[in-house]
């Protein structure tokens, strides 16, 4: 059914990858937030709403894109853009946060409109993800909520996994940037993965076949 | 949490001894009796009276915590040894005219510095407006012209107050979030941001732990902001207090002289200011080698139980 196709296997990792930077960039929101914001619950109900919202306009973009030649290299482009309009979260925070912390004097607007600024697009490009790799999964429609099912359920398990591994470990390791600097290259080493996969699967001549026994081994 | 008695670890620690003691006390009269509850945004609020004494609890079920205590029949009388702690800086700033407040509780301190000083002007920041009201409701805390609470995170205050170039002369630091200070009040930048709102004369008072292993993070990050401060501890208290200022710190004997002036007006309140010079030390007791705790480092909760 598809022309390009990707191993399942690796669909269902960098799902899980996307699960894992979704939740350690939002879990640090509260962290960047609150020297401008403060640690009130208002904070973290913006950081929250701002990332439902991206995530919600993602699965809808992202399924769009979907039915129209879906291709690993779209769905690699999703990886790799939402890494590169991540960076602002690490080099332009302070810059953004200042002038909305000058001009709104509560604190809840304030919150809520400089993470607009911060999160909505890095976090919509990686809801797009989910969609989409649904779309590369499903090779039959009765298998299609089984596939969706297993999407969900890996790149949920990653979100719960970055969760855990940002609030109990790595902000005890690491600093709040060296953490953000960590999710941008797993983004970015999943797309590249994807693309090399790609590349690797779809080349006419001798590797093809043996890539689609590898397929049909996952 | 800023109140040091868990009855638990006492009772363990006491073991038998206090066994006696402990059946003659259950059958006096005195039981504390709950005049009030609420659940708050941030937490829950349960004001105790036991006899004459009421007290604000913060999360009751994770082991009683007292806030804040008052005498109803003795107002003036500052309960808790902390509490009497936190007029230590007037030995460094005896006549304060600003005096900024973050975390009310229930508002003895403020209440006692509008006491001490009924022209200077009082600011307090309080996060949760429950506590406000339970202030006003239960603990005689009551707002005035020169005596305002605003409800606001005190890193957006400061921070705030800091671009509109005001300055305090007394700034105690109190707010007390879950289990400890919340972790963006705890950072050199916070504390730059302090630094910014002191008049050149002002004092920094800030309430902390004496115990956990945090303390070496929170003094290395002090000693970065303020180069040196007092450390303030009693025997019978399991907090610490810092003192700091923008200039180097007076010798002892200013500070003896100092409260031998201002100790009679002090009287009433219970603070035994003549003990407190001899008790302010500027000797390094934590570990320096320990990182500063900054914006981008600072997991307090998680530190404290390493």
């Amino acid at each position: 059914m598809n022309t390009h196709k990707l191993p399942k296997s690796t669909i269902i990792c960098v799902a899980f990858v996307s699960g894992f930077c979704i939740m350690t960039i939002e879990m640090l929101g509260a962290r960047i937030m609150a020297p401008y914001f403060g640690g009130s619950l208002s904070v973290w109900g913006s950081i929250i709403t701002v990332f439902m919202l991206a995530l919600s306009l993602g699965y809808l973009i992202g399924g769009r894109l979907s039915t129209r030649n879906p291709s690993p290299v779209t769905f690699a482009m999703f990886f790799i853009g939402a890494a590169v309009f991540s960076l602002p979260i690490i080099l332009f925070a302070d810059s953004i946060m200042k002038p909305i912390f000058m001009a709104i004097e509560d604190p809840r607007y304030g919150s809520l409109l400089a993470s607009l600024f911060i999160y909505l697009i890095p976090t919509s490009i990686l809801g797009m993800i989910s969609p989409y790799s649904i779309r590369l999964l499903v090779d039959r429609s009765e298998h299609s909520g089984h596939m969706a099912g297993l999407l969900f359920f890996i790149s949920t398990l990653g979100s719960a996994a970055g969760t855990l591994g940002t609030s109990f470990y790595f902000v005890l390791w690491f600093e709040v940037n060296q953490i953000l600097w960590g999710s941008i290259v797993a983004l970015i080493s999943a797309g590249c993965f994807i693309l090399l996969l790609n590349y690797l699967f779809n080349r006419d001549g001798v590797i093809a076949p043996q890539a689609q026994r590898y397929e049909k081994q996952i | 949490m800023k109140s040091k008695f868990n009855f638990l670890q006492f009772l363990t620690r006491q073991g038998v001894k206090i066994l006696p003691l402990l059946l003659a006390f259950m059958c006096l009269p005195a039981v504390a009796e709950t005049i009030h509850e609420e659940k708050s945004l941030y937490r829950d609020i349960v004001v105790d009276q036991t006899d004459g004494r009421r007290c604000l609890i913060f999360n009751v079920f994770r082991g009683d915590r007292n806030q804040s205590c008052v005498d109803v029949d003795d107002r003036e009388m500052l309960v808790f040894t902390y509490t009497r702690m936190s007029f230590a800086g007037l030995l460094l700033m005896p006549e304060p005219k600003k005096i900024l407040i973050a975390g009310l509780g229930g508002g003895t301190i403020p209440t006692t510095f509008h006491d001490l000083f009924p022209d200077a002007e009082i600011d307090i920041v309080e996060i949760d407006q429950a506590v406000v009201n339970v202030a006003k409701d239960y603990f005689f805390f009551e707002e005035n012209e020169n005596m305002k609470v605003s409800v606001n995170d005190a890193r957006v205050f400061i921070k705030r107050a800091g671009i509109s170039g005001k300055k305090y002369d007394y700034i105690i630091l109190d707010a007390f979030g879950g289990d400890y200070i919340p972790e963006h009040l705890l950072t050199l930048e916070f504390l730059q941001e302090v630094k910014q709102i002191m008049s050149p004369e002002a004092v920094l008072v800030a309430n902390t732990f004496s115990t956990s292993k945090f303390y070496d993070h929170e003094s290395v990050t002090y000693q970065r902001a303020f180069n040196e401060f007092f450390n303030f501890k009693l025997p019978t208290s399991g907090n610490r207090i810092i003192l700091a200022q923008l200039h180097p710190l007076p010798p002892r004997g200013v500070l003896i002289t100092e409260a031998q002036r201002i100790v009679g007006n002090l009287k009433k309140y219970g603070v035994p200011m003549l003990e407190y010079p001899n008790r302010l030390s500027t000797r390094v007791d934590w570990d320096m080698s320990r990182r500063a705790l900054t914006d981008q480092y600072a997991p307090a909760n998680l530190l404290k139980e390493n």
